[in-house]
């Protein structure tokens, strides 16, 4: 029989004033094996732990239930803390009374029935526990980026600063992302490639770093310091060994119809090409849908003008397979789509644009070389409506609840170059709240009132409707002064919400990192380990795990890196023994378990058994508690009920069950 | 059932195999049984005609585990369960010589019984040669007639079709007797409400006797022990220890064999008490249809199960869970 202590938390009065806490520790003097209870204010603390060192001490416990918050807070405190006064860590319990019981429960008396039920789940399942000893696996020195936009590319430099191997993977020909679509940054309207191109180079030219382009990860396997990860670089066409990045075969293709990605559609591109003039690589990719050697066999202008031989129409999809100690997610976002905004007629005028599109339009190298024009006739706008929320602080299920952060910035940066620019032009901005916390954001945006005149009106815009004299009726309302507006402008422009990559899904379930409903995917904890995934081994840098602006990316990216490097800096990490563990007698050898695991850590073996005096040779279900996570998937596939989970046995939870159905 | 014998002899004879795993005629003319036969001799006693339901793949498991190879008779719809077997390492496919057999259908004497036939003495048109449209029987009340479609087991108005899936030679003809929808009632009964489907599976899961023929004759059920007679889990006793956990031992067992399940109806073929206990397997087998793609267990040997493996293309958890 376990000699069991129960420790319960007042956590200030974050569960004492909720909890009757003390009833809980009286209660607990009631169940099987406990002989010691007691409550105090700040369990976590110094003198908590303290208390608990000496019960353990005291009272010879064998095990230990602390009543307090989430496992994924202070399990490991408590752990340490009970190792300390010489008892094994597995031999603690956590009943979480804090988020599972009084931060969501109102009543008391219901609140401190329901912290009893649980402390008396976590007692049954101490009294089965077993001391666990854990296991060491090493670190593969190596990080993997995946997306190379300026989140990536800051994370890659700082990891290989530090002087690990790191690698990034981009699923476009070039890095860059989406900073290198961008014409000026806010709030200091320096050129977007004039800061971001540097440090393009340097990471290309970092001997630390490798860059696989046009690449996406395909596979993931193992676990935090040893993951196997299968990546496909696709087939570019193109040599780039031998390719010089001269640009003559994007000259002469003569399929140029294809819609520039980097230009979002604006304008063509040739079927060879590199996205933008600063790619890096400057190695171009035939883009096979569009090209006319693919689709009809003839053609092979780039190969017969390409003097360096680079050409390769053969080339085919490469997978490469490497290890990684640790992986950043770094995939970044798109605007969304505005299938569901028709009231603002994207669809129906190529005046009305998307801010990211106007971006491309303001820049020297986008489709109209910089010159402010409507798409649809050339001429230079003089009205301009800016609508800011366009599928951002959405309250039904057309676009999203979250606010995209950046827009407001971007829109009064947009108006101010505008104005500066072409002073003629009237700019109107439709807002439902202006947002600028940030340094100097504040005062750019009354840079943009103030001094270069821009329109800001309170209101929704209801309607844009497309007038047979080409201009676009705005019918907006004004809330400061009650009334409603017609307005006709020459050009609109949507600041869309932006979105998580959509590829990030498909990621997220390779990493098993989890991701919330929107698609970002989720930290560890949103205020305290805001750039590590709960899975661990994975980190997050930039809008992957929620919208940021450029300085708050570069900050995450950093921060992102020196998680990863505190973890390839260690030589062996602790292995969780909470391994699962089959029952010779009981395996059937039908390889169920083998099939459902992630991890592949279950093999079968030849093995002679004795049972109950029946001597054969079987088939059996081996684990490598090495390759093991613990995830329980096995434990629960397992037809006959052989495969266990140390820590969290069948047993231990039908217990727990047992216990609060009691 | 003459060419069967004649070639069980000669693969004894030549030693390729070391038995024969067949049916030997019962008491009465409709309760042939599983049996191995190990001589020549022996075969004399050997049957195989409409009222061979009994699926043999599952006494490969432990015919794997004897010397030398088995002969096994197996059926077109036998032939899922064997590759079933295989794919899960029980049993062995080199200790086995197949000879597929064919059918034309199977017989459910309580069918025939509901006809107000008894006192059956002897019946003709059951052979495999029969071209099985009618029975002819002998009774104490003297000669009744019976159509040989309103005599076959529910799973043959379902019938998977007569290809046998693996073998080693093929004797006899076979025939598709489907002519049924598999799914028409556990449709019938995923419209009940709550309350209609709880009464109904109150009324059938009450007749049960714990006899454990159904598991016992389930070739999914290979456990080397079953979790209902281990003393290792609590749920040994809980399953007889009230009305209600009498039905958990039925529903846990539908979780168990789910997604390994081929459908082949012996659990109710074999209840004594005519509980319908396929439908809780259909019901799987129609869910998992629905929201992995069709899948059928033991179609073949290799390909992936849709419970344990996964794909970007699964339905995720919340679909699954609003189905309910």
């Amino acid at each position: 029989m376990q000699r069991v202590g129960v420790f319960v938390c007042h956590c200030g009065s974050n569960i004492a004033a909720t909890v009757d806490v003390k009833k809980v520790a009286e209660m607990a003097l009631m169940e099987p094996g406990v002989v010691h209870a007691e409550d105090y204010q700040y369990m976590c603390s110094e003198a908590g732990q303290a208390k608990i060192a000496e019960a353990i001490k005291e009272k010879q416990l064998t095990g230990i239930v602390v009543c307090s918050c989430s496992p994924r807070m202070h399990e490991t405190t408590f752990r340490k803390a009970a190792e300390r006064a010489g008892l094994n860590p597995y031999m603690v319990e956590i009943a979480n009374i804090r988020e599972h019981c009084s931060w969501i429960h109102k009543d008391m008396e219901e609140a401190t029935k329901k912290a009893v039920i649980l402390m008396r789940a976590a007692v049954a399942k101490v009294n089965l526990n077993t001391p666990l000893q854990p296991g060491e696996s090493r670190v593969t020195k190596r990080a993997l980026i995946i997306g190379g936009g300026i989140a990536g590319i800051q994370t890659a430099l700082d990891i290989a600063d530090a002087g690990y191997e790191v690698d990034i993977v981009e699923k476009t020909p070039s890095i860059g992302g989406r900073m290198s679509q961008l014409d000026k940054t806010f709030p200091t309207l320096d050129c977007s490639a004039c800061i971001l191109t540097p440090k393009m180079v340097e990471a290309a030219a970092h001997e630390k770093i490798k860059i696989y382009t046009y690449s996406e990860v395909e596979k993931v396997s193992g676990f935090v310091g040893d993951f196997t990860v299968d990546i496909r670089k696709k087939a570019r066409s193109v040599d780039m060994d031998k390719c010089t990045g001269c640009g003559v075969c994007q000259e002469k293709c003569p399929s140029k119809k294809a819609p520039s990605e980097f230009n979002r559609g604006l304008n063509t591109r040739s079927a060879i090409y590199t996205p933008f003039a600063q790619a890096i690589p400057n190695v171009p990719v035939i883009d096979r849908e569009n090209c006319i050697k693919f689709k009809t066999g003839k053609c092979g202008v780039c190969a017969k003008v390409c003097q360096a031989g680079a050409i390769d129409y053969e080339q085919k999809d490469e997978i490469i397979t490497e290890k990684y100690g640790a992986i950043v997610v770094a995939t970044g976002f798109d605007v969304i789509k505005l299938d569901n905004y028709d009231e603002y007629a994207y669809s129906q005028s190529k005046d009305v644009i998307t801010s990211l599109e106007l971006e491309r339009i303001m820049n020297a190298a986008g489709p109209t070389k910089g010159h402010l024009e409507r798409l649809s006739d050339g001429k230079a706008p003089k009205e301009m409506v800016f609508i800011q929320c366009v599928g951002s602080r959405c309250a039904d299920d057309r676009g999203k609840s979250y606010c995209s952060k950046i827009c407001c910035m971007y829109t009064a940066k947009h108006a101010m170059l505008i104005r500066d620019k072409y002073p003629d032009v009237n700019v109107t901005v439709f807002y439902i709240d202006v947002r600028t916390p940030g340094k100097n954001f504040d005062e750019f945006y009354r840079r943009a009132v103030e001094q270069y005149g821009v329109h800001y009106i309170k209101g929704q815009v209801g309607k844009v409707i497309p007038q047979p004299n080409g201009k676009l009726l705005v019918q907006g309302s004004d809330l400061l002064d009650n009334r409603q507006i017609l307005k006709e402008a020459d050009m609109v422009v949507l600041a869309a919400a932006i979105e998580p990559n959509p590829d990030v899904r498909k990621i997220a379930t390779m990493l098993t990192a989890s991701i919330d409903t929107n698609n970002f995917l989720t930290e560890a904890h949103a205020k305290l380990r805001p750039v590590e995934s709960p899975t661990a081994g994975i980190f997050l840098s930039g809008v992957c795990q929620g919208p940021k602006d450029i300085p708050e990316t570069v900050a995450q990216a950093g921060a992102a890196a020196v998680k990863a490097i505190g973890l390839l800096a260690k030589d062996k990490l602790m292995t969780n023994p909470c391994t699962a563990k089959p029952d010779e007698l009981l395996c059937n050898g039908c390889s169920t378990c083998a099939n459902v695991c992630p991890y592949g850590a279950i093999t079968y073996e030849e093995k002679e058994v004795n049972d109950h005096g029946i001597r054969e040779t079987r088939r059996l279900a081996m684990v490598n508690s090495a390759l093991c996570q613990g995830c329980g998937a096995c434990t629960v596939a397992c037809p006959s009920g052989a495969m266990d989970l140390q820590g969290f046995s069948n047993r231990q939870i039908i217990a727990e069950v047992d216990a609060i159905c009691r | 059932m003459q060419e069967i014998i004649n070639r069980a002899k000669e693969l004894l004879a030549n030693k390729t195999v070391a038995r024969v795993l067949g049916w030997k005629a019962g008491d009465l003319p409709y309760n042939p049984e599983p049996a191995y036969f190990e001589t020549e001799e022996s075969l004399k006693d050997f049957v195989y005609n409409g009222f061979c339901g009994a699926n043999l793949s599952k006494y490969m498991i432990e015919a794997s585990k004897m010397e030398g190879k088995t002969m096994v008779c197996l059926k077109p719809c036998d032939t899922y369960s064997f590759n079933q077997l295989i794919k899960e390492h029980r049993v062995d496919r080199e200790k086995a010589y197949i000879v597929g057999v064919g059918c034309k259908g199977k017989l459910d004497i309580e069918k025939i019984r509901k006809q107000g036939i008894k006192g059956i003495q002897s019946i003709k048109g059951a052979e495999l040669t029969d071209d099985a449209e009618v029975l002819n029987m002998e009774t104490l009340y003297g000669e009744k007639i019976c159509d040989w479609k309103d005599a076959m087991l529910e799973r043959c108005h379902v019938c998977k079709g007569k290809e046998h899936q693996i073998y080693d030679e093929l004797i006899g003809e076979s025939k598709d007797t489907k002519d049924a929808d598999r799914f028409d009632e556990v449709k019938r009964i995923e419209a009940m409400s709550p309350e209609e489907k709880f009464a109904f599976f109150q009324k059938e899961l009450s007749k049960c006797i714990r006899c454990n023929a159904c598991r016992n004759v389930c070739p999914a059920c290979s456990c080397r022990k079953c979790v209902f007679d281990s003393n290792k889990f609590d749920s040994s006793q809980k399953a007889n220890a009230d009305s209600f956990e009498e039905k958990m031992f039925h529903i846990i067992r539908a979780f168990h064999v789910a997604g390994r399940c081929t459908d082949c109806g012996e659990c109710s073929r074999v209840c004594p008490q005519g509980i319908p206990l396929h439908l809780f397997n259909r019901k799987f087998i129609k869910d998992i249809d629905e929201l992995y793609g069709e899948y059928q267990a033991g179609a073949d040997t290799t390909s992936l199960a849709p419970l344990t493996s996964y794909t970007f293309e699964d339905a995720e958890p919340g679909i699954v869970g609003e189905r309910g």
